[in-house]
Order: C-alpha cells, then sequence, then structure tokens
C-alpha cells in the first residue's frame, strides 16, 4: 500500500498545481500558440527552473545525491521527429497528456476526447511498433546534458537557462500586453 | 475564481517535480500512464501477442505488471488532485472549451485526433511534456530540449491553421 502513497501523492500535487495554474483549460493554454496568454511557457519554465535549481544546489550541499535520479536517455533524430509530432497533435488537442486528465477531472469534454484520442494513438503505434522499431532506437546518445553538449560545467549551464528564462519572461510580458 | 499567478504556480510545480526526484528519483510524466494501460489491455485481449510485441511487452515485463505501474498510480492522483482544485475554486463545470465559431462535435474530434498524434509524437520521443519537456529540462537532458523546441516549433507552425476552433 505505502508503494502507492509516494507516486498518487506526488500526481494529487501535479494535477492540483497545474489546475490552479489553468492548465487544464484548452482555451487558456492554446493562448500560447497564438500569443494571447503566455501562462504555458511561464508555468513550464518556472517549474523548470526550480526544480533545476533545486537538484543543484542540493546535490552541491550533499544532501541529494544526482546519481540516483535517471536522465532520459538522448535518441536525438527519434525525438526531433517525435517533438515535430508531437508538437503538431498539442495544437489540433489544445491540451497536453497531463493536462487532458486534468481537463477531464473538471468535467471537460474536451478533455476526454483528448485522452481517448492518446490511448488510441498509443494503442495503434504499438501495434505499429515493428515498423518503426529501428528509427525508434536509432541515434542513440546515452545520457547526454547540455554542460556536456556545450562543455561548459554544469552551474554555468545552470545560470545561463536562468537567464534565459528570465529573457523569456520579460518578452512574455510584453506580448501579452500586445495581445 | 481567478487562476492563480503563473509564476507561482509555475515555482509550485518545480517543487512539486523537485519531490519526485528527491524522493522517488524519477521526474512527474503522463503519457506513460496511457502506454501501460494500452499495454494492459492488449495482454487481456490477446496475452501472446501483446508478449510477443516489443513495445507492450516493456510495460508487461515491470515488477507488477502494467496495472501497477507508478506514472498509471501517478495520473490517477493526477485526476484527483485537478479534480480536487477544480472543486475547491468552483470550476468543477460539464462542457467542451471551444470558440463559437465550431460545433461541440467538430471540436470533440479535432481533440480526439490531436490526442492520436500526440500519442505516436510521445511514443517515438520516449514521454511527452511532462515526462520529456519538465523531467528531462530540469535534468538538462540534451533530447528532452529538443523535443521540447520542436515541440513548439511545430505547435506554432499548426496553430494558425486551427484559429477557427478557437475564435
Amino acid at each position: 500500500m505505502s508503494a502507492y502513497l509516494l507516486p498518487l501523492a506526488i500526481g494529487v500535487a501535479f494535477g492540483f498545481t497545474l489546475e490552479r495554474a489553468g492548465l487544464g483549460n484548452a482555451r487558456k493554454l492554446t493562448g500560447q500558440f497564438y500569443l494571447t496568454d503566455l501562462t504555458v511557457l511561464k508555468v513550464m519554465f518556472s517549474a523548470i527552473v526550480t526544480a533545476m535549481l533545486g537538484l543543484f544546489w542540493l546535490s552541491r550541499a550533499g544532501w541529494l545525491d544526482l546519481d540516483a535520479i535517471a536522465i532520459p536517455e538522448t535518441y536525438l533524430r527519434p525525438q526531433i521527429a517525435g517533438g515535430v509530432v508531437f508538437g503538431a497533435g498539442f495544437a489540433l488537442a489544445g491540451l497536453c497528456p497531463g493536462t487532458s486528465c486534468v481537463a477531464a477531472a473538471s468535467g471537460r469534454g474536451d478533455g476526454i476526447a483528448v485522452a481517448g484520442g492518446l490511448l488510441t494513438g498509443v494503442l495503434a503505434s504499438g501495434l505499429g511498433f515493428p515498423l518503426f522499431l529501428d528509427f525508434y532506437d536509432s541515434d542513440a546518445r546515452g545520457v547526454w546534458t547540455l554542460p556536456s553538449l556545450l562543455h561548459l560545467p554544469a552551474g554555468v549551464v545552470v545560470f545561463g537557462v536562468v537567464l534565459v528564462a528570465l529573457a523569456a519572461f520579460a518578452v512574455a510580458e510584453r506580448v501579452e500586453r500586445r495581445a | 475564481m481567478k487562476y492563480s499567478d503563473p509564476y507561482v504556480s509555475g515555482v509550485a510545480l518545480g517543487l512539486v517535480l523537485l519531490a519526485a526526484f528527491a524522493f522517488a528519483g524519477r521526474g512527474l510524466g503522463a503519457s506513460g500512464a496511457f502506454a501501460t494501460t494500452a499495454s494492459g489491455t492488449v495482454a487481456l485481449v490477446a496475452p501472446a501477442y501483446a508478449a510477443g510485441n516489443p513495445y507492450f511487452e516493456r510495460y508487461l515485463a515491470r515488477p507488477g505488471g502494467p496495472w501497477r505501474e507508478w506514472m498509471l498510480i501517478e495520473i490517477v492522483g493526477v485526476i484527483a488532485g485537478g479534480f480536487l482544485s477544480a472543486a475547491l475554486a468552483g470550476r468543477l463545470r460539464r462542457g467542451v472549451e471551444r470558440g463559437a465559431g465550431v460545433a461541440v462535435r467538430s471540436r470533440l474530434l479535432i481533440a480526439f485526433s490531436g490526442g492520436a498524434v500526440m500519442g505516436l509524437g510521445a511514443v517515438l520521443a520516449r514521454g511527452c511534456t511532462s515526462g520529456q519537456a519538465l523531467t528531462g529540462g530540469a535534468l538538462l537532458s540534451v533530447g528532452s530540449w529538443a523535443f521540447m523546441g520542436c515541440t513548439f516549433a511545430s505547435g506554432y507552425a499548426v496553430a494558425p491553421l486551427l484559429r477557427r476552433q478557437w475564435r
């Protein structure tokens, strides 16, 4: 039972924050693509920066072992292709997989439709998986991080990401004022 | 009730992600819950086929089987948390988010198709906006940042064709 408690608690907190931010609402979420409401960018970038800084400083202080956390391995070309396909679906759906569950939970029929489509799409991709198995496993780079790509110390990259985020927030505020 | 400030909610979401890293040794996810559900369903209907399929087999081979997968339990929590937050804010409402220029049925059809397309994308990319963009982004994974960049570039390219859906 206790094995289920942790993922359940993390999920509740995840769903709660997404809904608070308004990301369970496809109309609000798609404002990102029409530059009328940049909530998606602000929420995602603040979350990434917060977690990244937390990981960096907690591991510096010796309170957290970074090696105990699984970093997703990079398969560059399949992930680029996956991103292009996913982005098109995202614009069609107006919700992503996590936010479709929040939309459905708050009563939105379009959330249920997106979730149903996702299940169908994953099922169909699984059935057709042997057709693109070679591509799926191609261009494997193992654990590949921005510091090793840029040949820079992690601290410099972390600082750089914070600067990029702050610049993005400033641009987002200007864009929203104009909209 | 008005939605929370995006920066405050973003920091809160980051702390949830950090807690997942610290206490579970992994980040957040969503598409994996759909993948394990699909695998478990296929295994119920055609167990021999599912066990021989290289995609479904991965989820069936997990300790505890496809229905006890970490991400499936987490997504049950996401649904509960989303419901709780909407209920507390008075935002529980049955309806379909759409523009006035599009019929409910067309919006639902487009939403379903978008979900299906995202399903293929998430399989190819080994994750979605949660498992790759947020989690891999915070871990500075090159593949995750490439995924995130391509997702938004593609979204911006396709969105103008769908503007009517929201007007």
